[in-house]
């Protein structure tokens, strides 16, 4: 048992769920107690969907307990599939149905009888894999189903198309920012003369899925979800696939140079070269380039940030902010667990040091203890930014219902490359600002407010020294206030004058 | 909208269905959000899975960054598989609790996966009471059985268990006499400390004090406890209407502090303020034999003048001034009337107020189509019911039929049918309804708002007209954003 009250992935279902109502017509059905279909809330409320989402449950109740589902789960897949007339009915199990190991295959086999679409049982494990694993595995058993059952068929087109074509896999309903950052993937694409054949599973249909092998290659944007389906494609049909997230102004060339490699293996007729496009972008599309040149940024130079989030947007983020802008990162951190060794090898050197945990009191207390001059997470870390002071750009999921803007909000691309450097120069304190600031003293006559997080002070402040405390500016306040108790205490000091401040802002060397 | 239906109507009672239970409703644990706060000294474990904390963390939002005094025991694939000792884990985080946060109780909530794996929360518990110096409240709020609301229910019913027994002859002694209005007394100000402005402390003190006074020097009335959980200020609002009839309110289950739990007893009467409150009610009067008073819920003015003259009627006291009481309220509602007048509304269902809402509605002159509602336990919610009846025939209206269990995809068939003026439902139906030109209102806002009593009943009607007042002012509201 885990004491806990707060997660960064959610549970297998949710995962799965995700890629059912990411698709056009399929219909998840979950096996799962009264209450459990929170998952339409979330889609209802957070992507503001028009919709209905396409998921209901079978209910688990006292009698199902008792006496098994039996006839229930087939009942209610028919119904839909009269009801709705869906192509494809996902019966996903739950924490409840884990443990209940009813034959739920059996009876997926039974309404795929007498149904007219297809039925497919979500192969996965609540205890094993989390919602990030689930939605991985089961885009990859929705596409291989399709693929086979084309194959069987015999309507599996495998001629590729004409000019080079894509597949872009893994954009999904409830993705950090996905939306935007599959237009924004489209328009740069596009620009490189490439188009895009299938886009799953977001407003794909699962009776395309049989043309995917028609694109020359695949690419993945995001680590968590699509990789699975691109391997199985890759031995399948020897389709090459691209798993670099374009994410930044460097990731991006990355990304581009390698699309241009693939091109050139796969077209030996035609040669593919980028350099000109990938000048022009950096030069005159993304500001960012030439943002991190500007002044106002010199000033950005070494400060110290955190960055903690899924383990692509971590990762980009992080290189972003070491490469792109000379801001230190102090520490880098993930919570997906199952794939820490990509992770610490892909920060490695960008950072002092590496946090892999879905702990989010580790990372509450990681946080108050380097004091960063700014945060880069999820919106967890954005609560533990408002208590300690300290502000938060939010750059992963999970997320709140702010992180679905209706203005156009890409993190990948060229335009992303924007966005991201506006979030991190507002999320610092302004440049010129911070120098006023710094020479006059601040402006603000506020009350120090201790911070819970990080000290419970048993310390007396002498008047001068609380009024010379007040004279520091806002946002350095509460950090002055803490290295000073810190030196205090260090050295059994119990009342604070101002000797003892300046030793202490001696001591630390600032 | 309003049809004129004439005599026919007279012979009509309500009609009672059932469906098939495939609707949307928030998980019973849910309680916890609101009862943490309301037991100050209280901290609420939730011993499930992964699915629960998911739903908590995103069902409360922000909430969850306040530190609660709530927390996930999350169970491992190794506690369903026996491989770790259920006992010595609980052991283990009501240790850490008790080292953290010092509660005076710690609420279990059991949830489904403890339903099918069987854990014996309710054995364990006294066991580890003895062993950690704390009392362990055991609720069983699960999906398997329960409705968001009804997690409340189960809690109010574990822990009425709990309450001290009253002394057997206590309304007989003079000693006893004079210590049960302090115990009342102590209860008020205790409530009071938090949050009450200055004013409204005042005015209760001296209400309490006048109580006091008036009941020290000669008791007649039954010791009167009253159960639901409710905000501190809906509470002394609730208090001082009934002080007002002359009666004195010994105690509230749940009190602010669970230290501070009322006694109960054989003479003790008890009455709910909210309908979903049925095995507490059931706990009350077969475990600690208390006497029910069956009332219609405080939800509106009719339904709080209802509330207190049913309470006065059962405590022998001749209620005064309650007609002007509620005619001024009526009043005051003037301006939300006019909107509502003729309207039409759906309830899909799913936090068990709807018939005390639909009542209330019926008498402020909307049309009650549906009324969708989890559960519906005939004998508790009798006297709401028999109300709901009777508004209906004085407003010659057809009565609303009552679905228990509903099944939202008919729901929404027959939504798409009657095209009523507003669908009051969860946030899952709400966007999409609202894309197809229904105006809706969230039922969860009902949950969370202040509702009871004369003054809130503005309160409830500020909701219902909101969306009403949206399409006043919005002129693209009417036409349907979905093709």
């Amino acid at each position: 048992m885990k004491l806990a009250y707060w997660m960064y992935a959610g549970p297998a279902h949710i995962g799965t769920l995700r890629v059912a109502s990411s698709f056009k017509n399929v219909h998840a059905i979950m096996h799962a107690p009264l209450g459990d279909d929170y998952f339409n809330v979330m889609r209802s409320m957070l992507e503001r969907e028009r919709d209905f989402t396409p998921v209901t449950t079978s209910i688990v109740d006292r009698h199902v307990l008792a006496r098994g589902s039996q006839e229930k789960v087939v009942e209610n897949i028919t119904r839909k599939d009269k009801e709705e007339v869906p192509d494809l009915i996902l019966l996903t199990p739950t924490c409840t149905s884990s443990i209940l190991q009813e034959d739920l295959q059996n009876f997926v086999n039974r309404a795929a009888m007498e149904s007219k679409s297809d039925v497919l049982l979500a192969d996965v494990n609540h205890y094993r894999v989390n919602e990030l694993q689930a939605a991985d595995r089961t885009l990859e058993q929705i596409v291989r189903f399709y693929i086979e059952k084309a194959k069987k068929q015999n309507n599996l087109s495998v001629t590729k198309t004409v000019k080079p074509s894509v597949n872009i896999l893994g954009m999904f309903t409830l993705g950090f920012h996905n939306q935007h950052d599959c237009r924004e993937l489209k328009v740069l694409l596009n620009q490189l003369g490439i188009s895009v054949n299938e886009v799953i599973p977001e407003g794909g249909s699962v009776l395309n899925l049989k043309n995917l092998p028609q694109a020359w290659f695949n690419i993945v944007p995001y680590r968590e979800v699509g990789l699975m389906t691109a391997v199985y494609l890759e031995k399948e049909f020897q389709m090459p696939y691209i798993d670099t997230t374009p994410m930044g102004i460097v990731q991006t060339e990355t990304f581009i140079r390698k699309v241009a490699d693939v091109l050139n293996q796969i077209d030996k007729n035609n040669f593919y070269d980028f350099d000109q496009y990938i000048d022009e972008q950096t030069a005159y599309v993304s500001q960012a380039a030439w943002f991190a040149r500007s002044i106002d940024c010199q000033n950005l130079t070494n400060k110290k940030a955190v960055v903690f989030g899924d383990a692509t947007h971590a990762v980009a983020m992080t290189k972003i902010l070491v490469r792109e802008m000379g801001i230190r990162v102090a520490c880098a951190g993930t919570y997906c667990q199952h794939d820490a060794d990509w992770f610490r090898e892909q920060v490695w050197g960008f950072c002092d040091e590496v946090l892999i945990t879905d702990d989010h009191t580790q990372v509450g207390d990681m946080i108050a203890r380097i004091e960063p001059s700014a945060i880069f997470g999820t919106q967890m870390e954005r609560h533990v930014g408002k208590r300690l002071d300290i502000p938060c750009g939010v750059i992963s999921a999970p997320v709140h219902i702010q992180n679905f803007p209706l203005g156009y909000r890409p993190f990948l691309g060229y335009e992303g490359t924007n966005q991201i450097a506006d979030l991190v120069y507002n999320s610092f304190t302004l440049g010129m600002e911070d120098h006023l600031l710094e020479i006059f003293g601040g402006h603000d006559s506020k009350e120090v407010i201790t911070k819970a997080l990080s000290t419970d002070s048993e310390l007396n402040w002498t008047v001068e020294a609380t009024s010379e405390l007040n004279k520091i500016p806002g946002f350095v306040r509460g950090k002055v206030k803490r290295n000073t108790e810190k030196f205090a205490r260090q050295n059994n000091i119990n009342t604070i004058s101002i000797d003892v401040m300046y030793a202490a802002k001696e001591s630390a060397g600032a | 909208m309003q049809p004129t239906l004439g005599d026919s109507l007279k012979n009509e009672t309500l009609k009672f269905e059932c469906e098939t239970g495939n609707y949307h409703t928030f998980c019973p644990i849910s309680c916890v959000s609101w009862l943490y706060q309301k037991i100050e000294d209280s901290f609420f474990l939730v011993i499930g899975t992964k699915t629960c904390g998911y739903f908590l963390q995103n069902a409360l939002g922000v909430m969850i960054f306040a530190e609660p005094r709530y927390a996930m025991a999350e169970l491992e694939e190794a506690d369903i598989s026996a491989q770790l000792n259920d006992y010595k884990e609980l052991k283990r985080l009501c240790l850490q609790i008790k080292r953290d946060r010092n509660p005076s109780v710690i609420v279990w909530i059991g949830t489904c996966t403890t339903e099918i794996i069987k854990m014996d929360l309710e054995g364990m518990a006294p066991r580890l009471e003895s062993e950690i110096g704390i009392p362990i409240v055991v609720a069983r709020a699960n999906g398997l059985d329960y409705a968001f609301t009804q997690g409340e229910d189960t809690v109010l019913a574990a822990m009425a268990c709990r309450c001290p027994e009253i002394g057997e002859n206590i309304t007989n002694s003079v000693e006893t006499d004079t210590h049960f209005p302090t115990a009342a007394s102590t209860n008020n100000v205790n409530v009071l400390d938090s949050r009450v402005s200055q004013p409204v402390t005042q005015k209760i003190v001296s209400q309490t004090s006048k109580s006091t006074s008036l009941s020290s020097s000669k008791r007649t009335q039954a010791p009167l406890v009253l159960f639901g959980s409710l905000p501190s200020t809906v509470v002394n609002v609730l208090t001082l209407e009934l002080n007002k009839q002359g009666i004195i309110v010994d105690g509230w289950l749940p009190s602010q502090r669970y230290t501070d739990l009322p006694a109960l007893g054989e003479n003790v009467y008890v009455c709910g303020v909210n309908p979903f409150l049925s095995r507490t009610a059931m706990t009350l009067m077969r475990r600690k034999k208390c006497k029910l008073i069956n009332a219609p819920f405080p939800i509106g003015p009719d339904g709080t003048r209802a509330w207190i003259e049913k309470i006065c009627n059962v405590l022998g006291v001749t209620p005064t001034g309650l007609e002007e009481r509620e005619t001024k309220i009526w009043q005051s509602l003037e301006n939300y009337l006019s909107l509502v007048k003729g309207k039409s509304v759906f309830f899909m269902g799913d936090n068990l107020l709807e018939l005390s809402l639909a009542r209330f509605l019926t008498r402020c002159g909307m049309v009650v189509y549906e009324c969708g509602v989890p559960y519906l336990d005939k004998r508790y919610q009798a006297s709401e019911i028999a109300l709901l009846e009777k508004t209906c025939l004085d407003q010659n209206v057809p009565m609303p039929r009552i679905v228990e269990k509903p099944d939202n995809y008919y729901q929404v068939q027959r939504i798409r049918e009657l095209q009523p003026d507003l669908v009051i439902t969860g946030m899952a139906l709400s966007n999409p309804l609202e894309a197809r030109g229904i105006t809706t209102k969230w039922s969860v806002e009902f949950t969370f708002a202040q509702i009871h009593g004369f003054a809130n009943s503005k309160d409830v009607l500020e909701l219902v007209t909101r969306p009403l007042r949206r399409n006043m002012m919005q002129s693209t509201s009417t036409k349907t954003l979905v093709k």
